[in-house]
């Protein structure tokens, strides 16, 4: 099976969220950066699963700058095949989902794997416009998959429960929590990537339809009112005339 | 120019969900002195009600795929065209979340999902959504005369606006797909995470899974859904579905009780946006406290009984 995977760079998960140039801009610095966690541990695991049952290969595509290989060699540590980096600014799901359709185009993917959502923009946006560009079957948020080699077979998340699919032919999906189990590279897998194949692809221009105008923080909360644990009559009471919550 | 808003019908009703984003889209739609054109795909039995939430018209379109993106999204896209829509509606749920990015490419229309507010429309229209799962909130301009915008659960609370509206008959053309419906598995009766207004989670404090049983309780005196955290999700203890944070669900419930759940930071990105949270912990050092309106230093196991004891005398 030829399979692609698309890893997106996010914050790394205790990262200080604040604002600069005149809270236009994301901050950051000091900021460490992961693989997206919903790229790493489902779909790039259950693709490189896939391809240990059928054969293939698994390549990792992200869209950034350079220095975004060190997320790319960690992927292909744990097991992707090849690379491929669209080199540009990774500037809206738009600008990424036409890099990424661009390049899977003609290469004949049985499956372009997604994450569920990014955990910064969580839009959930790029797998459903790549799909459209590619005019292929979108599954959101698979937690089951299997594949016999011609159709696949899939459950997926939806609000209290599952739904169940079939595909026949080649699709876009997005994964979710189940789908597979995080793996930890080795040291022969970090060693081995270092020698596989890393493309660098140019950028095409996108005619970006939003832009983020500003940022803004959450209003904080006020101060925690501690209360008797003897007394919840007391809370229930607060909830129901302070809060309105009951 | 109108308004055009997708309602997504839950096992052949419509729910808060789809009362939600046709209020919004109507709350648009007057706002840019225009009409609120609702569309639905399938039998959703009380589509007419959807009028009172502001609906000026409703369509709806025979259907048994409405759940297949690349059906619905060709559908939509179809009622988008007729209505001269300038902006669709639709609901940031998991049918949603597969339409939002499909509809902006098929249109050739600017996307923000998970809007938590009516866009400005002063100047050049700009909408809020959270960002960096609950820590940010991000302002879009929306620079395209087209715009696809998915609502946020319990961002805003629909309220009757209007009468009941009989809803027309389209026939739109159905594309065919490679994809095909199987079944849908659903667990009943309880409020799906997303649009709980009240929900009760339990963490590793819990101990074991068999403890679980003070947890349902005091959901059940409520009328809450159940949620937890990561690492009892990981270990098998709860489904997978009821794991929030960052890497779970995302949830602003009216009211979030956590109980012996320590409030780390990944933890919290999914809940930091609830109305009202109390936190019961035996720690007094436990960083969730931070983030509560209302905090127990307590064994949960002494303290959960008590509360649900407290609300049985409250609901009499
Ligand atoms: C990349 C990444 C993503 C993550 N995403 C998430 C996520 O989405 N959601 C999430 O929840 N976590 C997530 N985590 C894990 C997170 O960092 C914490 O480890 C986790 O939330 C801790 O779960 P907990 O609070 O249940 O357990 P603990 O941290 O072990 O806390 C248990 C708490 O229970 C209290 N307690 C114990 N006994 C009692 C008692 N008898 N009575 C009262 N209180 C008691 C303790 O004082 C303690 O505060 C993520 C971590 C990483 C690295």
């Amino acid at each position: 099976m030829n399979l692609l995977v698309c890893i997106s760079k996010t914050p790394e998960t205790t990262a200080k969220i604040s604002f600069t140039d005149g809270d236009t801009k994301f901050n950051s610095e000091g900021v460490q950066y992961i693989m997206n966690p919903y790229d790493e541990w489902y779909a790039l695991v259950r693709a490189i699963e896939l391809k240990e049952q059928h054969g293939g290969k698994v390549v990792a595509i992200n869209v950034g700058g350079s220095d975004n290989d060190i997320i790319i060699r960690k992927a292909l540590a744990i097991g992707a095949d090849e690379a491929v980096r669209v080199n540009g600014e990774e500037s809206s799901s738009l600008f990424v989902a036409t890099q990424i359709a661009n390049y899977a185009k003609d290469k004949g993917f049985d499956i372009v794997f997604c994450g569920k959502e990014t955990i910064n923009y969580n839009g959930s946006e790029v797998g459903p416009m790549i799909a459209e560009l590619l005019d292929q079957p979108f599954v959101s948020f698979a937690s089951k998959l299997d594949h016999d080699g011609s159709a696949a077979t899939i459950e997926r998340d939806i609000e209290g429960g599952v739904e169940v699919v079939k595909v026949n032919g080649p699709f876009v999906l997005s994964a979710a929590k189940g789908l597979a189990e995080q793996r930890i590279p080795n040291m022969r897998g970090i060693m081995m990537a270092k020698r596989k194949p890393l493309e660098v692809a140019e950028a095409s221009a996108v005619d970006e339809k939003v832009i983020v105008k500003s940022y803004s923080l959450p209003a904080g909360k006020s101060a925690v009112k501690m209360l008797d644990p003897e007394n919840m009559d007391e809370l229930v009471r607060l909830l129901h005339e302070e809060a309105k919550v009951i | 120019m109108s308004v055009l808003i997708f309602a997504e019908a839950t096992k052949g009703q419509y729910k808060k969900n789809a009362f939600e984003a046709v209020y919004y889209g109507s709350q648009l739609a007057k706002q840019l002195g225009t009409e609120a054109v609702v569309f639905t795909i399938g039998n959703g039995s009380n589509a007419a009600v959807l009028g009172q939430y502001g609906a000026n018209k409703i369509w709806n379109q025979d259907s048994s795929k409405a759940t297949d993106s690349q059906v619905a999204s060709a559908l939509i896209a179809q009622a988008a065209e007729k209505a001269e829509a300038n902006y669709v509606i639709l609901s940031n749920s998991a049918l949603g979340k597969s339409l939002t990015g499909r509809l902006g490419v098929k249109l050739n229309a600017g996307v923000v999902s998970g809007v938590t507010s009516l866009p400005d429309t002063s100047g050049t229209p700009c909408v809020n959504k959270q960002v960096f799962s609950g820590k940010g909130i991000a302002c879009y301009e929306l620079k395209s005369g087209k715009n696809i915008l998915s609502v946020m659960g319990n961002s805003l609370k629909p309220e009757v606006v209007g009468s009941d509206v009989a809803p027309e008959n389209t026939s739109f053309t159905e594309p065919s797909t490679g994809l095909e419906i199987i079944e849908t598995k659903t667990v009943d009766g309880t409020v799906p995470l997303p649009e709980a207004e009240l929900v009760v989670s339990a963490g590793r404090g819990m101990k074991a899974p068999e403890n679980w049983g003070i947890i349902e309780e005091l959901a059940d005196v409520l009328g809450a859904t159940t949620a937890c955290s990561r690492p009892v999700a990981d270990t098998g203890w709860r489904p997978h579905h009821e794991h929030v944070g960052q890497t779970g669900v995302a949830i602003r419930p009216n009211l979030y009780i956590a109980i012996g759940i320590s409030g780390a930071i990944q933890h919290l990105a999914g809940v930091n946006n609830s109305k009202t949270i109390v936190v019961i912990n035996k720690d007094p050092e436990a960083p969730f406290f931070k983030a509560a309106d209302y905090g127990i230093v307590a064994d949960l196991f002494d303290v959960v009984p008590k509360l649900t004891e407290s609300l049985k005398k409250f609901k009499q």
